[in-house]
């Protein structure tokens, strides 16, 4: 089998068993309600683990997704409330402003030589300090174009509901695969994540993928911040705090190699289920408390960290071998 | 040769940090008022010592995480954690100096698992130190069981909020550690090892220098900064808050680290100028409570404040530098 293909395989396969034994504990889990319900509560945290997962595909980090999905579900609040915008501009604006935002760090990251978790860390600080200078309070939306759009549900037999943000999700994860396995610029972020300067050597355009990239990921946390908008129907600036980790702990767990190069967009998908298994099973339970949350995507993060560092190595020598 | 090149990086550094001074005594004319009160000093330049006190102390231990070209972003959960230990054994009896030892020791033990991730199974440090910081928070909460544990125990609130001669106990105990720290690595020939790895690991072992055994000591050090760090925040409210204590407090650390001229890139590092920069970023947060700003403009002034520094510090600032600049910034890199 390819290598590339183990972590993708075990992660799918955690996930099975996972989800049979919550099931055997809880048959109820195993309902059309439950997994619909997976995808819509899921559905920001995914998008921008799309993003997360382009950014780790080419080796590199981007710690401002939450605050970038906190200031654009501000900039939204503001701009259809108090300004009285129609909410489509409102995104677009949104996505015009994000978009912009990521390409400022991508040219910062290419032309200052600077890691790129340091740039994103400031891109973090400026997102979430201007959505605290714009307001301190949530700001609430009241817009028909938002009642619309919370109808827009797909009845499953079972009672469960397929919801708009829920189908968003699943289709930014599959234009997501699409970019990344069958277009020129997605063998471009596995190139320069492979290696940047034999990237660079045959010809890879480092400066423009490198903007682009942060910029595809920027853009997709605007597009999470307005889904968060959507399900929450308002903005607050301190939304969405810490999920660059959850986005990152999902890549990571859905079998991205963190040093970049390898990877499927698949496999965040699994690895966002995957959390939100944890999260469903303990609220299903109801004993547990929400901090064993955190240790249990902590574990899951160890384990495929050294998952991931064992087929490395074991499979390093074959490597050199094909090499020489 | 080494002191000479250490003035030349102390001038801005230092000169910053008067500048900031400056500008929140023009802000608030009274900034350098400095009272004696109730046996000890009061007034806003007392308040930066103080409140910069704990990102100080983390700094102390990022800077030679740092320096090695990794990152140590669980401290802020290691804060958390040692907290909640110190608080939880004070409130079930145990004396306190046992208390804050065991925190101490669980510090020193989160760090060592850094250490074990980083030297031993070649994780890159950035994602070794994240699954600590997810689950840290967790841990703390597992300790405490949820609630924000309080205490009265006289020792951990001297260690939060007391006076030594007058000056806080918090400000004292960053010294201290800055000296013992600063004069290890810069006295013997540890800090050249941890400058070696830095710039190249590989490089460094096959020259000798044990590097696994040194990343060890560089993770359980700044894991055990961060556990000091911890008790001061813990008994200065009197509490362990296994959410909130030490709060992205990680990514302060680093951004002082970063200030006082230590490479992200590995090999160059110093301690003292990471504390000046620490009391940088506190003098600008005290600048901006005192003179009246809404506290959320701190966030957008640090932004600045890296996109500062990373301008400087990247090639494309030497290049444009005049010559005169070009080696200097070199030798200084190398």
């Amino acid at each position: 089998m390819n290598r590339s293909l183990r972590p993708l395989v075990a992660t799918a396969l955690i996930f099975a068993i996972a989800y049979a034994l919550a099931v055997m504990q809880f048959p109820s889990m195993f309902s059309t309600r439950v997994l619909g319900n997976f995808l819509t509560d899921n559905a920001f945290l995914g998008i921008a683990a799309v993003g997360m997962t382009f950014v780790i595909l080419s080796g590199g980090i981007d710690l401002s997704v939450g605050a970038v999905i906190g200031f654009t579900g501000v900039l939204v609040a503001v701009l259809i409330t108090w300004v009285g915008l129609h909410p489509v501009l409102a995104f677009a604006i949104a996505i015009i402003v994000a978009g912009g935002f990521g390409a400022t760090m991508g040219l910062a990251i290419h032309y200052l030589q600077v890691p790129a978790f340091i740039v994103t860390l400031a891109g973090m600080f400026l997102a979430r300090g201007g959505a605290s200078v714009i307001t301190r309070d949530s700001v609430p939306i009241n817009h028909e174009f938002y009642d619309w759009i919370s109808d827009l549900t797909i009845r499953l037999p079972g009672g469960g509901r397929l919801s708009f943000i829920g189908l968003t999700m699943v289709a930014i994860f599959i234009i997501g695969a699409l970019i990344a396995h069958r277009t020129k610029f997605g063998s471009y972020v596995y190139a320069l994540g492979g290696n940047p300067v034999s990237a660079s050597l045959m010809g890879v355009p480092v400066a423009r993928t490198t903007v682009a990239i942060y910029t595809l990921s920027s853009v997709l946390a605007a597009i999470s911040g307005i889904v968060f908008s959507l399900y929450t129907s308002a903005g607050y600036p301190l939304a969405a705090v810490g999920v660059e980790l959850d986005a990152i702990s999902a890549v990571v767990i859905g079998g991205t190699l963190l040093t970049g190069g390898y990877g499927f967009v698949l496999g965040t998908f699994i690895g966002v289920m995957l959390l939100g298994l944890v999260q469903t099973y303990i609220i299903f339970d109801g004993t547990l408390s929400s901090w064993w949350t955190k240790i249990v995507i902590g574990i899951l993060l160890f384990l495929f960290i050294v998952l991931q560092r064992l087929i490395f190595v074991a499979s390093a020598p074959g490597e050199k071998a094909q090499k020489a | 040769m080494i002191r000479r090149s250490l003035l030349k990086l102390a001038n801005p550094q230092l000169l910053a940090l008067v500048g900031v001074l400056l500008i929140n005594w023009l802000l608030f004319p009274n900034f350098f008022r400095v009272t004696w009160q109730d046996g000890r000093f009061f007034g806003s330049l007392i308040d930066v010592l103080n409140r910069g006190a704990p990102v100080a102390i983390l700094a102390v231990g990022m800077v030679g995480v740092i320096a090695t070209k990794g990152v140590d972003l669980s401290v802020g959960a290691v804060m958390a954690v040692a907290g909640a230990v110190a608080a939880t054994m004070v409130v079930a009896g145990y004396p306190a100096p046992i208390a804050v030892v065991a925190a101490l020791v669980v510090g020193l033990l989160c760090g060592l698992w850094n250490g074990i991730l980083v030297a031993i199974l070649d994780i890159q440090p950035i994602i070794a130190t994240l699954v600590l910081m997810v689950a840290g928070r967790g841990i703390a909460q597992l300790i405490t069981e949820g609630f924000i544990v309080t205490f009265n125990d006289p020792l951990l609130i001297y260690i939060g909020t007391g006076s030594f001669f007058g000056f806080p106990m918090a400000a004292v105990i960053a010294l201290v550690l800055t000296i013992i720290v600063t004069l290890i690595v810069r006295r013997t020939a540890i800090g050249l090892f941890i400058e070696a790895v830095g710039v190249n690991r590989a490089a460094a072992s096959l020259a000798g220098i044990r590097s696994r055994m040194l990343l060890l000591v560089v993770y359980s050090l700044s894991g055990l900064c961060a556990a000091i760090a911890g008790i001061i925040v813990a008994g200065d409210i009197r509490g362990a808050d296994a959410n909130n204590a030490g709060l992205w407090l990680e990514l302060d650390a680093i951004l002082a680290v970063v200030i006082g001229g230590t490479s992200l890139l590995g090999g160059r590092f110093s301690v003292p100028l990471a504390v000046v920069g620490a009391l940088i970023i506190q003098a600008m947060n005290t600048g901006i409570l005192v003179s009246g700003f809404p506290p959320e403009f701190n966030l957008i002034v640090k932004a600045g404040l890296i996109f500062i520094v990373l301008v400087i510090q990247s090639p494309l600032a030497s290049r444009l530098a005049p010559p005169r600049l070009v080696p200097a910034a070199k030798g200084t890199a190398k």
